[in-house]
């Protein structure tokens, strides 16, 4: 289990390091020409020029690259251009937005998701099965911007109950924090619950139909128990596993979540900066989502592996 | 006894009123960049800069330069020179003396800090001499009337020196407006407060200002009527009905300087070699199949201004002899007609927001009438830009913000030496350059005008842009906001705004 484990960990660095690779050259692909996106309305060539040359935008592809490369093992991910500000600090000022939003968004989906799929099992075909079944397939097909855009609408101009947009962090007012991220945590954990629900009814039917779970009707255990003791615990052995897998989605579901409610956070950070073609913000970013994701899913294969120790190494 | 008792709560329920803080919260479209006059791009910056940093000069509402940190100004030396007075008693936030060194400071910085964006706009300075503390003289390399007016912009804000020498300026801009920096948390909120020891403190009435970016149009609708914001600016037009409707809320708008036309390529690479680029006969019809009227009725709800020149129908500049055509589609088959090309197909690059696209289509139509095959090309803001640099395009729906002096909305598109990025046409002439010479070297109206006139007649037949239409400021905000005044700049200037 320990050699497997330190063998995980030590193939992060080289994935990294292949993503940076990929992300980098992905970025020379975008048309236009960033010293013109970022040189402002005058285009004064001087001024292009000079961006061009500060930001080594001037120098062949594999030189900057390596130049980045440098930067990061210093620890320096470089600068904004936009705006002039290290991109480490930008990281860190929105990354913990971000988790925050992402945090909340998955203990919607997990409380709406979990009693629905256990639900709809249990009731197989029936009226209720075939509601919540409905209601998932809902939850999956909305858009986030148009559900994001209704409940904005609904609470915040006709009933003027919730901040339509903004952010405050928790060390300023937590009421205030959970006030602004109410509406986004719901229009973002709501697609994930409906995914949730389906695996959690699926995982449920296959558990349902088990001997041990007949055995222990059979020995005269309440439904009740038969279902939360022993089938849930054992259906939810793959659903931890999709969830902790899919949290990467939440992160890049934020992107738009952030963008209808204007959320300071990590996805907002990134499509900005995407359309100033502020490239070293665009490169920190996804090296660092890239980061989260592979952590997320080593958490998510550990996880994995204490719920079901036949499959331990 | 109770009527004494209510009397007393009420003194002093509206002295605690009158002792609270008041914040005016205002919705920006974008997060602005840099928060230091000399690097800034953003427009929006400048609505940010309009709390922080008064300039040398300003405008009123008529585009008249008015004073603002001079006093007074006066041409010499055949306009080779410009010697203002300054106003005395100005201290910047940090506690600083404003005088003239600190003129002569602010305007080298312009001209030598790498990456200015403003050298450009006042290249024509050669040097600055300090005549006294409170008098300095610009003297210029060749006359250049537009000065003044770019020193009514962030050309002529003043930094304070002390503040501009520590490198992180743009992280806590020091300048000597009336209100001073407090926090920016990037993307989220610029929070200004008052400025106590302002020179025209007593036009100051709100203690905070906090600008929050929020770049969709319906969102920062949304977060005006949930009472979030006191004042939007940018409402979408199609929104301004609502803002009318609700009781809540106040509706505002002015010309601005802006304008949005379709440039068409004509000598930038191989992609103006087609008919469009190429017989002025075709750009002639294409003009003539658009009805403007009908385009911003369509696509702006009739909130926005149809043009055909540089500068709005209602600019002093604006050239009166020279009307919107109106649409004539015979005519138009009959050009394309005589240009032997009955069916033109020309590619549109459009930048692809909605509102653009929206007239794009109009546009697509309405051209097809006359004859017109237009294929729209949706093209994301920055590639489109680089698209245009580059000469990959035959004909470019476009926009320009504007400049209050008519040379910044004409010069760079219509000049030889115009930057490559914004003379995308290549429209080069030299009895234009002439003209446009002659216009910048005379602060006369009367002789600019005759000038611009001469300009108008020829890149109006030319067609280098097809101009359209001039969009509007449009603003809505609480009942609670009094005070409120547009410019044409499109800037919020705080002095005089109240929260009631």
């Amino acid at each position: 289990m320990g050699a497997w484990l330190l063998r995980r960990v030590a193939l992060i660095g080289p994935t990294l390091l292949l993503v940076s690779l990929l992300i980098f050259a992905m970025q020379q692909l975008l048309p236009g020409d960033p010293a013109l996106a970022l040189a402002g309305e005058n285009q004064d060539p001087a001024v292009i020029a000079h961006i061009r040359q500060t930001y080594h935008l001037d120098r062949p592809i594999p030189v900057r690259y390596a130049l980045w490369l440098e930067g990061v093992l210093r620890g320096d991910l470089g600068q904004s251009i936009r705006i002039q500000r290290p991109v480490a600090d930008l990281i860190a000022e929105k990354l913990p937005v971000t988790a925050e939003l992402a945090g909340l968004a998955l203990l919607v989906a997990l409380v709406i998701g979990v009693p629905a799929g256990v639900i709809a099992a249990v009731k197989q075909g029936s009226v209720i099965d075939h509601s919540v079944t409905l209601a998932a397939l809902c939850g999956l097909s909305v858009p986030n911007f148009w559900l994001g855009m209704l409940l904005i609408l609904l609470f915040s101009v006709e009933l003027g109950i919730l901040p339509a947009s903004g952010y405050v962090s928790p060390g300023e007012s937590i009421t205030r924090n959970l006030t602004t991220l109410i509406m986004p945590a719901i229009v973002l954990g709501t697609a994930f619950a409906a995914g949730i629900m389906r695996h959690t009814r699926s995982a449920m039917l296959q558990v349902l139909s088990a001997d041990y779970i007949r055995l222990a009707r059979a020995k005269g255990l309440g439904e009740a128990r038969v279902v939360l003791r022993h089938a849930l615990h054992n259906a939810l052995i793959p659903v931890v596993t999709v969830v902790a897998l899919n949290f990467g989605a939440l992160l890049s579901g934020a992107v738009l979540t952030e963008q209808v409610f204007t959320i300071p956070g990590f996805g907002k950070l990134l499509v900005d900066a995407v359309f100033n073609r502020d490239y070293a913000v665009v490169q920190g970013v996804t090296m660092c989502s890239a980061l989260a994701y592979l952590l997320l899913n080593l958490g998510a294969d550990i996880a994995y592996l204490a719920l079901n120790p036949r499959l331990r190494p | 006894m109770k009527t004494v008792l209510l009397a007393a709560l009420l003194v002093v329920s509206s002295a605690l009123a009158g002792a609270s803080a008041q914040t005016l919260r205002i919705g920006l479209g974008e997060d602005p960049d840099l928060l230091d006059p000399t690097l800034a791009r953003s427009r929006v910056g400048r609505i940010v800069f309009a709390a922080l940093c008064d300039k040398l000069v300003d405008i009123d509402r008529d585009l008249a330069i008015v004073p603002q940190l001079a006093t007074e100004w006066i041409w010499a030396d055949d306009n080779k020179a410009l010697i203002m007075k300054l106003r005395r008693g100005v201290t910047f936030q940090d506690g600083e003396k404003f005088d003239a060194a600190a003129v002569k400071f602010n305007i080298e910085r312009h001209l030598n800090l790498p990456g200015s964006n403003r050298k450009a706009e006042i290249n024509a300075v050669q040097s600055v001499e300090i005549v006294d503390d409170q008098t300095v003289k610009f003297v210029l390399s060749r006359p250049f009337a537009p000065l003044l007016a770019a020193l009514s912009d962030r050309a002529g804000m003043m930094v304070s020196p002390k503040a501009a020498g520590d490198g992180t300026f743009a992280s806590h801009p020091v300048c000597s407006g009336p209100y001073k920096f407090v926090e920016r948390v990037a993307q989220d909120r610029i929070v200004l407060a008052r400025f106590s020891d302002y020179w025209n403190k007593d036009a100051v009435h709100v203690d905070r200002i906090v600008f929050l970016p929020i770049p969709d149009s319906t969102v920062r609708l949304a977060n005006l009527q949930s009472g979030s914001l006191d004042l939007i600016e940018r409402v979408d037009p199609t929104n301004v009905n609502t803002v009318k409707k609700d009781a809540r809320l106040r509706f505002a708008d002015t010309s601005s300087l802006a304008y949005t036309g379709i440039t068409i390529n004509l000598n930038n690479g191989p992609k103006s070699k087609n008919p469009l680029g190429q017989d002025p006969r075709v750009r002639q019809a294409l003009e003539l199949s658009i009805d403007r009227a009908a385009l911003n009725q369509v696509v702006f709800d009739g909130m926005f201004e149809p043009g055909n020149q540089w500068i709005s129908p209602d600019n002093p500049y604006h050239i009166k002899s020279m009307p919107i055509p109106s649409r004539d589609v015979a005519k138009a088959k009959q050009l394309l007609a005589a240009a032997n090309a009955p069916r033109p197909v020309v590619s549109l690059m459009v930048p692809n927001s909605p509102e653009m696209m929206r007239a794009a289509e109009v546009i697509q139509a309405m051209a097809a009438e006359a004859g017109f095959d237009i294929r729209i090309e949706a093209t994301e803001f920055a590639t489109s830009l680089d698209r245009g640099a580059k000469g990959d395009f035959e004909a470019y729906l476009i926009g320009w913000s504007g400049r209050t002096d008519p040379d910044g909305n004409i010069y760079n598109f219509a000049a030889c030496e115009a930057p490559p990025a914004l003379n995308a046409a290549r429209y080069c002439s030299p009895e234009i350059d002439r003209e446009l010479a002659a216009a910048r070297a005379t602060d006369n109206r009367a002789e600019r005008l005759a000038h611009y006139e001469k300009v108008a007649e020829r890149v109006l037949a030319d067609r280098p842009i097809i101009y359209l239409w001039h969009p509007k400021w449009l603003y809505a905000m609480s009942r609670q906001v009094a005070g409120f005044s547009p410019y044409p700049d499109g800037l919020i200037r705080p002095q005089g705004l109240r929260v009631e």
